[in-house]
């Protein structure tokens, strides 16, 4: 039953032992091609053997005076990097320095890393745990380190070792923060759950799933408080906290900074060795992220659609349809570089007045052929081929500008998450007035009327409430109505809705098409209504496209299509639908009374 | 929102006493070895003990605290055991010379930051390249370092700024902008990198909602878009951040008032330490942390009136 899960690949768990090691492997595989990796682990593993070899290449003792050797320059007779102000070796005191950080560094990172974990598992995990570990992490964090480590140096004498002992508690609120999501992420999964029902206690739940999870994120953490904890300790030896007895990258640079107008190359040493062992441990902290938590979403420029290079859009002919797509093509780059299209030549025609039902299974390219033709296509799509006319004119390739000034006119949107589709900190009037100021030039009192006006239009009871309250403070159904007043605000001759009532209640979702069927009525807009309904299909549409991997397999009037289906995939489709009930083809009113009827 | 304001007030004072009492129970097994230092040569077992019990040290910690704590609301922080000059009087001067690199340096790094940020974010491509190659060398270098290099070469080669002191802004305006140039340009360098690299962050996770995508085919500018909605969800996050950002550059300018040899809280504090004096050293926790939670407080207050939901809270 126990069985273990994969530790290093965060998002995929998956639960078998084999494969656990398969990924633990990979992840190291990886780790040793990354050239940045190589080179910043190879660094410090130099920087470890040299510290280790501090009494075995020095000719001196790190704190031996000579003074015969007073500001020795580089180069002298047993003096390779010269002596200090008071003439010791500095070869032999850069050396010793090294173990002073990496020793710093263990206690610092060692500590936060035992306590944080600890507290993460526990805050995680138990439930009744949370509020007070929670509370203890948000009370270290409110700690002004630095002056608290100064002000404590009368507890520490100034010994190195204890101050980082201090430091590595007050870094553990960043490993817990780690730990704790993670584990509460876990602690939800269904097999930490069957685990739990099968009798397996919560020390081996915590060893075995949950601490093999953490692992990857910890360790990359880790590594930067190790870096932090070096950099620390250099700063305080700098400002003179502990003891002079030990060798330490900041009292040398303090040393050095002193002697600047007399020795200007003392100073030196030191800071480019601290400078290349903390960048060794961030950078190798960034590689050993990028390996164990994989790419993160890259910042891309949103702008109209791409299109591949030396793209033309295919001359046709014009129909005379409100719009008309032709062979259309959208593809996604992998990762070699590849062209993989998830749209495959859509062709599509939509008139005035007419509502076209876009159908098929998550998957089948049907929300990015909707996309395409509004041009919004996320920035890593790109357009392979063909046309998308609109009156006749051509979307594909046009220019940012003139497609804003086409959207606040011509096309509009209605999404398919109402509340993900409303800014959450600007009320309800305010994102319908911009919209409407953004397509029609009119004044802002003009626009707040209009908004008004259209809220009331769209079914909303008390609209000047709407109006001000925000998204959070509205149900989905509303905030459906209001997305619809916005899109609906610059009277657009072509409407696409994506999946609009697949967030919404049943009771709601009859009204919102209802509301759409009355809107088309009343402004004679064309509708491309995407969904994987056929009882919404056969409800609203005139005609449907099916859509199967990238592909229309079959299209038709909503009738034709339903009395006599062609394609084997449009068959399966139908069959799927469980309740005969769901296929209205009443109209609209009486189907409303039958509801009132029913309840 | 006045509810809201009024709890997060309570947290910080609960915080504050938290913070406040550790640091002295830490302090009180340093007891002895504080009053060893104070009377020198003099110093043994009775001695120790008979100023222990003179000074009042000898009770129990939770009675000190008690008593530290009615006075600091009555404005006494007690007298430093060294030189005898009132807690209260001492360290203002020093906070304002600490405050007046923290300050600038804070602005000018959220100030990079936003616009770094933003731009990496919405352009992308080469221009989010180059900016993260720039957060990632200031990340890298210690901000000491960064100090000891702007010294080297603006005030000792190149001699255009003064490698240390410090001239109040009342005095001379000019010098004191001088003063402070070196100090803040060290400070600001890593804060920047930090805050910039958590803007990108934000902005694109904010740029990829659905929200902007609704927004977009509504026909509103992308700049309008960038700057009105995503500019504004981001803040939050990015708030958060300037306050810690505030905590890591005022522990940095202990560093940096060092190498500049400026008379601030950081050289003050360290003098105090190295000679235990414990009031002046109870006084300057109080200073610290109630400056950051004050900070944290204001932060959390900003939040609440920058995103509505947060005000439920």
């Amino acid at each position: 039953m126990a069985t273990e899960i994969t530790s290093d690949v965060v998002t995929s768990a998956l639960p078998a032992s084999a494969e656990e090691n398969e990924v633990r492997r990979n992840a190291f595989q990886r780790l040793l091609r990354d050239p940045q990796a190589v080179i910043t682990g190879s660094i410090i593993l130099v920087f470890i053997v040299l510290g280790l070899l501090a009494n075995v290449i020095p000719a001196h003792g790190p704190n031996e005076v000579v003074l015969s050797a007073t500001n020795a320059p580089p180069g002298t007779e047993g003096y390779p990097l010269g002596a200090d102000a008071t003439g010791r070796d500095i070869l032999s005191r850069l050396l010793h320095s090294i173990n002073t950080a990496m020793v710093a560094g263990i206690i610092g990172a060692g500590i936060a890393l035992i306590i944080g974990m600890t507290l993460g598992l526990i805050g995680g995990y138990f439930d009744r745990f949370r509020t007070p570990v929670e509370w203890g992490a948000t009370i270290i964090q409110t700690f002004p380190g630095l002056l608290l480590l100064i002000v404590l140096m009368p507890l520490t004498g100034g010994d190195y070792r204890w101050t980082m002992a201090i430091f590595g508690v007050l870094l553990t609120p960043g490993i817990y923060r780690i730990v704790r999501n993670q584990t509460v992420g876990v602690s939800r999964e269904l097999y930490v759950d069957a685990a739990r029902v099968s009798g397996v206690t919560d020390f081996r739940i915590l060893g075995r799933h949950i601490l093999s999870v953490v692992r990857g994120p910890v360790i990359v953490a880790t590594t930067f408080l190790f870096g932090s904890a070096i950099g620390t300790q250099a700063g305080l030896a700098f400002l003179g906290v502990g003891s002079k007895e030990i060798p330490s990258f900041g009292s040398m640079i303090s040393d050095g900074f002193r002697n600047l107008y007399i020795a200007p190359s003392q100073y030196i040493w030191p800071a480019v060795a601290l400078g290349v062992l903390n960048g060794a441990f961030v950078l190798f902290g960034n590689a050993l992220r990028d390996t164990f938590e994989g790419a993160r979403p890259k910042a891309e420029k949103i702008e109209a659609t791409a299109v591949v290079e030396g793209f033309a859009a295919d001359d046709v002919a014009d129909s005379g349809q409100l719009v008309q797509v032709r062979d259309l093509g959208i593809a996604y780059r992998s990762p070699g570089g590849h062209l993989n299209e998830v749209v495959r030549g859509v062709d599509l025609e939509i008139r005035m007045g007419e509502t076209l039902g876009l159908v098929g299974e998550s998957g089948s390219g049907k929300t990015q052929t909707a996309f395409g033709v509004l041009g919004v296509l996320p920035a890593e799509a790109i357009v392979t081929r063909g046309s998308v006319r609109l009156e006749g004119r051509e979307l594909l390739g046009m220019s940012q500008a003139d497609l804003n000034r086409l959207r606040g006119s011509s096309i509009a949107y209605i999404p398919q998450e109402p509340m993900a589709n409303l800014d959450p900190v600007y009320t309800v009037g305010r994102q319908l007035v911009e919209g409407i100021m953004a397509s029609t030039q009119v004044s802002k009192a003009a626009a707040k009327e209009r908004a008004l006006e259209l809220l009331g239009r769209v079914g909303i009871p008390d609209p000047a409430r709407t109006f001000g309250a925000y998204p959070h403070e509205i149900s989905g159904g509303m905030a459906q109505r209001v997305l619809i007043a916005g899109a609906i605000a610059p009277k657009p001759k072509l409407l696409i809705a994506d999946e609009p009532t697949t967030a919404l209640d049943v009771t709601v979702q009859a009204d919102i098409l209802d509301l759409l069927r009355d809107l088309q009525a009343e402004m004679g807009m064309g509708i491309i209504l995407v969904t994987h309904n056929f009882g919404v299909v056969a409800d609203i549409c005139d005609r449907l496209a099916v859509m199967q991997q990238g592909e229309i397999v079959e299209s038709g009037t909503t009738v034709e299509v339903f009395a006599n289906p062609q394609h084997s995939y449009t068959k399966m489709l139908l069959n799927s639908i469980l309740d005969e009930e769901t296929i209205r083809t009443d109209p609209p009113m009486a189907a409303a009374g039958a509801r009132e009827g029913a309840r | 929102m006045l509810l809201f304001t009024l709890r997060r007030v309570l947290f910080g004072i609960v915080l504050f006493v938290i913070v406040s009492f550790t640091t002295m129970w830490l302090l009180s097994f340093s007891f002895d070895s504080i009053i060893g230092s104070k009377l020198g040569a003099a110093a043994n077992v009775d001695s120790i003990a008979a100023m222990k019990a003179d000074l009042g040290l000898d009770r129990p910690v939770p009675v000190l605290y008690v008593e530290w704590l009615n006075n600091l609301v009555h404005g006494d922080l007690g007298s430093s055991f060294f030189t005898g000059q009132p807690v209260i009087e001492a360290l203002p001067s020093r906070l304002a010379v600490t405050l007046s690199i923290v300050g600038p340096a804070l602005i000018i790094s959220a100030i990079v930051a936003i616009v770094l940020g933003t731009l990496a974010a919405t352009r992308g491509g080469a221009v989010d390249k180059a900016a993260q190659g720039l957060m990632l060398t200031g990340y890298l270098i210690p901000n000491l370092l960064i100090a000891i290099v702007l010294v080297v070469v603006f005030a000792v080669n190149l001699q255009w700024l003064p490698a240390t002191g410090y001239t109040p802004l009342s005095e001379d305006p000019g010098k004191w902008l001088q003063s402070i140039t070196l100090p803040v340009i060290a400070m600001a360098f890593g804060g920047a990198a930090n805050m910039a690299n958590q803007v990108r962050g934000t902005m694109i996770d904010e740029l990829r909602k659905d929200y902007i995508r609704t927004l977009r085919t509504r026909g509103v500018p992308m700049r309008a878009i960038i700057i009105r909605h995503a500019l504004r969800n981001a803040a939050g996050p990015a708030l958060t951040v300037f306050g810690l950002t505030f905590i890591t550059l005022f522990g940095a300018a202990l560093f940096i008032e060092q190498v500049f040899a400026l008379p601030g809280f950081g050289t003050y504090s360290f003098n105090v330490a190295l000679q235990g004096d414990f009031p002046v050293l109870m006084g300057l926790t109080a200073w610290g942390v109630g400056l950051t939670i004050g900070v944290n407080l204001l932060i959390d207050v900003a939040n609440g009136w920058l995103n509505p939901k947060a005000r439920q809270y």
